[in-house]
């Protein structure tokens, strides 16, 4: 609505206030340039100038070594985000099934409830890296015809261990809706179901979505827990070049890899969450 | 404004016209009976005006109506069919009711056209483009066309009840409940959800409704029933009740609202 209308020219006092304003903003931008340079000479002089600082340079920092290595835990690190995409699908649509099955009453779904509950109880206390061993050992010791294979039974030990996560998540955010606003979707006649799909989850998904990017954050890193059981991921990879140059700059290569695959989901978590904060406190405003 | 006419849904009205009765209903809380035994006709075009103390059972008794509230004993019929029988489809029934909240409950993440076609295209199956012209038609009426694509959070209290009336005219209802809906507006809203019930009233809708506007009771109500404990205590026309009340708790009642300035 406004700026339609050509503002007026700016008063004495705003003039001033706004060259105030800049000559504040010039200052702030160089106390922070200086800060930055002394604490980055601080920390150099520190590492460097450490008497161990060549031997951990050559063992963790090897050029020729992070270049040899590098293609094989590239490979490794393509399962990784595989893993990811799947399990983070796989555990989404588990959470919310498990959430929607706690909300159910009636009699006809007590069964399912318990259950519902007694997963998210289990799973959410059991170590991930237990759930893993479980199934990717446990599992093909049965010798059952087609037991799939390690990295799939890997893949759903990480998507059983996060369903349980997400489930309550999603419950969280179903209960956050106003029972008014189901209220009102029924007095229109909606059925439960309706009532659920049109009115409450999205609604429920929408508030939940930060928390949920979260966990999929975490996820990230836990994908390559699945090198515990065989499978060749980045990490495992890593571990491979170890042994052969006798060398830890694989693993540095490794973790850098982990960071930057990380830093665009981080960065969507932080945008989404804080778009969420502001239209939240907007609500409240209302 | 005209009402269309419901789209031939349920049974025919009873030849005396009645559009709702309740009979005996009792509903209780924990140990509070909210309605002990509540006797009520009302008939098709007919506007009946519930007043009553804070807590006298009037949202209770309109929630009841809706089904979204159970009752412990007595019976409500709709156009002659028992809605309170456990076999009957309580969605079904809703959809013959429209129901108008105080705090407008309207759906915060869908848009003004979205929210007043949502149970037209789910419930109603009727297509999106065939929703949308009437919901369109709709908000034209009431002045709100063009916040069919604003979301609710945009719009003032009164323009957010008013698209709530207009969500639960869009299934043309034979029987339209209104639950104080003007208590959360601020004073100088509260004009235009009036004016629109009023028009509502002038095209034929069968309403009851809960209100503290007693100036508004006088003007809309065909009846007013004034409820205590559970029950209503004195009902006649406007000016017999608010006028001239006969029972005591009545007129204790209506001082204490003309010492609030609300008359
Ligand atoms: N869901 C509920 N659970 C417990 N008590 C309730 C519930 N709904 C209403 N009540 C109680 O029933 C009584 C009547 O409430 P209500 O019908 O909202 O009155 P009114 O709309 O006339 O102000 C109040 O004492 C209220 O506390
Ligand atoms: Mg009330």
């Amino acid at each position: 609505m406004t700026g339609t209308a050509a503002a007026p020219a700016p008063s004495e006092v705003q003039r001033g206030r706004l060259a105030y304003r800049r000559r504040q903003t010039v200052k702030s931008v160089l106390v922070a340039a200086g800060s930055t340079v002394a604490l980055g000479l601080i920390l150099t002089v520190a590492i460097t100038g450490a008497p161990g600082f060549d031997r951990v340079r050559e063992s963790f920092f090897d050029p020729k070594v992070a270049a040899e290595t590098l293609p094989d835990i590239l490979v490794g690190l393509w399962l990784n985000i595989r893993l990811l995409v799947c399990c983070t699908i796989g555990a989404l649509i588990l959470g919310l099934l498990i959430a929607v099955l706690r909300t159910l009453r009636g009699p006809v779904f007590f069964p399912f409830r318990a259950l519902a509950i007694g997963y998210t109880y289990s799973f959410r206390g059991a170590p991930l890296i237990i759930v893993l061993y479980v199934l990717t050992l446990g599992v093909p010791g049965l010798r059952l015809a087609g037991t799939p294979s390690v990295v799939v039974l890997g893949g759903i030990a990480l998507v059983i261990t996060y369903g349980a996560y997400m489930a309550e998540v999603f419950r969280a955010g179903i209960e956050s809706v106003h029972p008014s606003q189901r209220a009102a979707a029924r007095s229109l006649g909606l059925s439960y179901r309706q009532s659920m799909r049109f009115v409450v989850l999205p609604q429920a998904v929408r508030r939940v979505t930060p928390p949920l990017l979260n966990d999929v954050v975490s996820m990230q890193k836990d994908v390559g827990l699945i090198s515990l059981a065989g499978p060749i991921d980045a990490i495992r990879a890593a571990q491979i070049g170890v042994a052969e140059h006798y060398n830890f700059t694989p693993y540095i290569v490794a973790g850098a890899l982990f960071v930057l695959m990380a830093i665009p989901l981080i960065a969507v978590t932080d945008w989404v969450t804080l778009r969420s904060a502001r239209r939240q406190s907007a609500d409240g405003a209302a | 404004m005209s009402t269309d006419e419901p789209a031939g849904r349920g049974p025919a009205a009873p030849a005396d016209g009645t559009v709702l009765s309740c009979a005996g209903v009792r509903k209780r809380f924990g140990s509070t009976e909210v309605l002990a035994g509540f006797d009520l006709a009302v008939a098709e075009h007919e506007v009946v005006v519930l007043i009553g103390a804070s807590g006298s059972g009037k949202s209770t008794l309109l929630r009841c109506v809706n089904l979204l509230e159970e009752v412990d004993d007595g019976t409500i019929h709709l156009d002659g069919e028992h809605i309170t029988d456990p076999r009957i489809n309580p969605d079904r029934v809703r959809q013959r009711i429209g129901l108008v909240f105080q705090s407008y409950n309207l759906f915060p993440h869908l848009s003004v056209l979205d929210n007043v076609t949502l149970a037209p295209r789910r419930v109603h199956r009727i297509v999106r483009a065939a929703a949308e012209e009437r919901a369109m038609t709709w908000l034209s009426r009431v002045g709100l066309a063009d916040k069919a694509k604003e979301y609710p959070d945009r719009l003032s209290g009164g323009q957010q009840q008013r698209v709530a009336i207009v969500r639960a005219l869009v299934n043309s209802p034979r029987l339209l409940l209104l639950d104080e809906v003007t208590s959360a507006l601020d004073p100088e809203l509260v004009g235009e959800v009036l004016t629109m019930v009023r028009d509502l009233k002038s095209d034929g809708m069968t309403m009851l409704l809960a209100t503290h506007e007693m100036g508004f009771a006088k003007q809309v109500a065909d009846r007013v029933c004034f409820l205590s404990e559970g029950r209503i205590l004195e009902q006649g026309t406007p000016a017999e009740v608010l006028g001239d009340p006969q029972q005591p708790r009545t007129r204790q009642f209506l001082q204490r609202i003309i010492e609030s300035g609300r008359l």
